[in-house]
């Protein structure tokens, strides 16, 4: 893929895009030229080695970044049932101001598109934006240079923010094909405190690349947790950049679920930037059909004293393909580090599989890290026990896949939320394993 | 209501049972022994339908209908019920859980509808008692981290939640200590009533004296080379199995 068509360049059609804050020109510009000389993955590169995006976008993705339409006028089927939450619509990568809600929201804190941020919330983007975030990813770059629309949060020290706050990314794909690129930025100041869920639906059956790129800074004290749940039937492409950096003392929960669509690139990576942090981040992958899954996280401890643990659980069936990468950094300062790490995956078909990998790259003398990798099949003893009792095949299975996926959940601490992904993940592995 | 006719089966390439003849009736209790590798625990599976085995020749009629075709679940629900010899630890998963999807998926396979949860509990209380098992271990993942004594105790739990026609122990008595023993025992017996039958697959005669069979037989290389009363049981606990074998030679 290059960045010229037949028809226009990149350049042209960044010539076309509205300022959404100062400076935008110039880093976009700057993105374009780092894009230009780093270009998209190929099959060579170390990052996307068993992910061909490349050459999946080529086929099905023509480059164009007009917003696609949508005639969706409500978000009702999208909603978490019983969920109490602040709601940020953002349909084909535009906000929605007629859809989103946000009320009762505690002293001074924002919630806002960058376009109506107010000015002293611009001042905050213009200096947060990009500052964590040194990524050399491509769809990095190209985020970077051709975002269309952005999320500030901004939490006040000291500040509790009772609703978490649900994001709702839907690509609508019916009518056209649909390229959205969106960012998020969120300053959580000393001792705060929100939950975020982010959750992307797709529908229709023309292409959809989604690319998001999220900056969040959990600063002295401050607790954040995030649920990612990518929930989307279309034929989406979605490449997510997400780095978190931590500050002293602060705690990160993160929860990834991964099910449907073409193909999902999560780059995670969350910087420890402070000592005595916690962070605790969990995924799961449900994949059959033609699924990519791709999750490659990275956690880097800079400083000492702090705490890390990654779980992440993947199902593959079909013709499913389920790629892992964990890498941890202990930097050569950061002593009495404690960085856990384990990858399971049970793969349901001779068709499906998982290229998992771990990488501990550890500078310092004085710490404890562990990690570990399995892939392997459904327990035929356990299956025929199960059946033994009573319970038929189908059942039987499903439950087994349960009690094997269940535990990722332990870091939520919403019931509602928490009953929502039981609720998913149970109908999923009953119905589509 | 067991009728098994001339039951081969093999696993892979080799053959395991060589024509297992047995009529088993309600109200009965059958013993099977034999010395290691006679295929006792084969023919077991087989009955409770696990697939690694290969059914080559035979029949199986059960109440009227013919088990080999139906799916293990199926055959649960008509009322076959297999203690396992090593039972399976399910990490994740209850047995409250799990006995509630199991009795209900049953009821469900008979036709009736499914417990509430106040049934299921008085149901379970009942039966814990019969058993001497803590709750606090059927509210733990399944047979993870039990004793050997828990998880048969856990095994005859399970038999008596589910009332099956037709119990086949697999060396239920293995791993137990003389107390164990005991308490499996009284629970299997207060479970015999004159409209179910078990069998009891067993290597030893000890577990004998506290199941009294009805009938004991013994197989060796895959066939039933002698049958008789309890006092055969008792016969080889004297002699060991050598006298079979011989006699078996001679045929």
């Amino acid at each position: 893929m290059t960045t010229t068509t037949a028809t226009f360049t990149f350049k042209d059609i960044l010539a076309s895009f509205d300022s959404l804050i100062a400076e935008d020109k110039n880093t976009r510009e700057k993105s374009l030229n780092n894009l230009e000389q780093v270009g998209f993955p190929l099959s060579k590169s170390e990052e996307y080695k068993f992910t061909p995006i490349t050459k999946l976008l080529e086929k099905k993705i023509k480059w164009d970044h007009a917003i696609a339409p949508s005639t969706l006028s409500s978000v009702e089927p999208f909603l978490i049932e019983g969920l109490e939450a602040n709601l940020i619509v953002l349909i084909n990568g535009k906000y929605s101001t007629a859809l989103s809600k946000i009320n009762q929201l505690e002293k001074d804190v924002v919630i806002t598109s960058f376009a109506d941020a107010s000015s002293s919330a611009k001042v905050k983007i213009e200096t947060y934006l990009g500052s964590v975030d040194k990524s050399k990813d491509s769809f990095a770059l190209l985020n970077a240079a051709f975002y269309q629309e952005g999320i500030f949060i901004y939490v006040p020290e000291n500040t509790i923010v009772q609703k978490p706050l649900l994001i709702l990314h839907i690509n609508d794909a019916n009518d056209k094909q649909v390229i959205a690129h969106t960012k998020l930025l969120a300053i959580l100041e000393k001792g705060s405190r929100i939950s975020i869920v982010e959750k992307s639906d797709s529908m229709g059956q023309q292409s959809c690349l989604h690319t998001f790129t999220e900056e969040i800074i959990v600063k002295e004290n401050a607790e954040f947790d995030y649920c990612k749940i990518q929930n989307d039937h279309g034929q989406i492409h979605q490449i997510s950049n997400t780095t978190i950096s931590q500050l002293n003392a602060s705690k990160v929960n993160t929860f990834t679920l991964t099910m449907d669509g073409q193909l999902i690139r999560n780059n995670l990576t969350i910087l420890i930037n402070g000592e005595q942090c916690e962070s605790h981040f969990n995924g799961l992958y449900l994949l059959n059909g033609n699924t990519l899954a791709d999750n490659h996280t990275v956690v880097d401890h800079q400083k000492p004293n702090s705490f890390s643990n990654e779980l992440y659980k993947g199902i593959m069936d079909g013709n499913s393909k389920g790629v892992f990468n964990g890498k941890i950094y202990v930097r050569p300062h950061a002593q009495k580090t404690n960085a856990f790490q384990s990858n399971r995956n049970i793969l349901m078909s001779e068709t499906a599989s998982i290229n998992t990998k771990p990488q501990l790259e550890i500078w310092a003398d004085d710490v404890k890290c562990s990690h570990g990798c399995t892939i392997g099949q459904l327990d035929e003893e356990a299956l025929f026990y199960l059946q033994a009792r009573g319970i038929p095949h189908q059942s039987a299975k499903a439950m087994l896949l349960y009690a094997f996926a269940l535990d990722v959940l332990t870091s939520i601490k919403n019931e509602t939320l928490k009953a929502y992904l039981d609720q998913l993940i149970s109908e999923r592995l009953h119905k589509n394993f | 209501m067991l009728t098994i006719k001339n039951l081969q089966a093999k696993i892979g390439e080799k053959q395991i049972l060589n024509g297992i003849n047995l009529q088993v009736n309600a109200g009965e209790v059958h013993a099977i022994m034999g010395p290691n590798g006679s295929g006792k625990s084969t023919l077991a599976s087989v009955l409770a339908g696990r697939e690694d085995y290969e059914v080559v020749a035979g029949e199986v009629e059960f109440n009227g209908k013919n088990l080999l075709e139906l799916a293990p679940s199926d055959r649960a629900g008509e009322g076959i019920f297999l203690a396992f010899q090593y039972p399976v630890e399910i990490p994740g998963v209850s047995t409250i859980n799990f006995m509630k999807t199991a009795v209900n998926k049953i009821r469900h396979y008979r036709g009736q509808s499914s417990l509430d949860a106040v049934a299921f509990l008085q149901l379970m209380k009942e039966k814990m008692k019969l058993v001497e098992i803590d709750q606090s271990l059927l509210s733990r993942s399944l047979n993870e981290g039990f004793s050997g004594g828990e998880k048969k105790r856990n095994e005859i739990f399970q038999m008596a939640m589910l009332q099956p026609k037709l119990a086949i122990l697999d060396e239920t008595d293995s791993g137990l200590d003389i107390d164990a023993l005991k308490i499996v025992a009284n629970g299997v017996n207060s479970l015999r009533s004159k409209n179910n039958a078990t069998i009891v697959v067993t290597h030893y005669q000890r577990l004998l004296d506290y199941i009294v069979p009805d009938f004991v037989h013994v197989i060796y290389k895959g066939k039933i080379v002698k049958s008789g009363t309890k006092e055969l049981a008792k016969e080889l606990e004297a002699k060991g199995y050598d006298w079979i074998k011989n006699e078996a030679a001679l045929v």
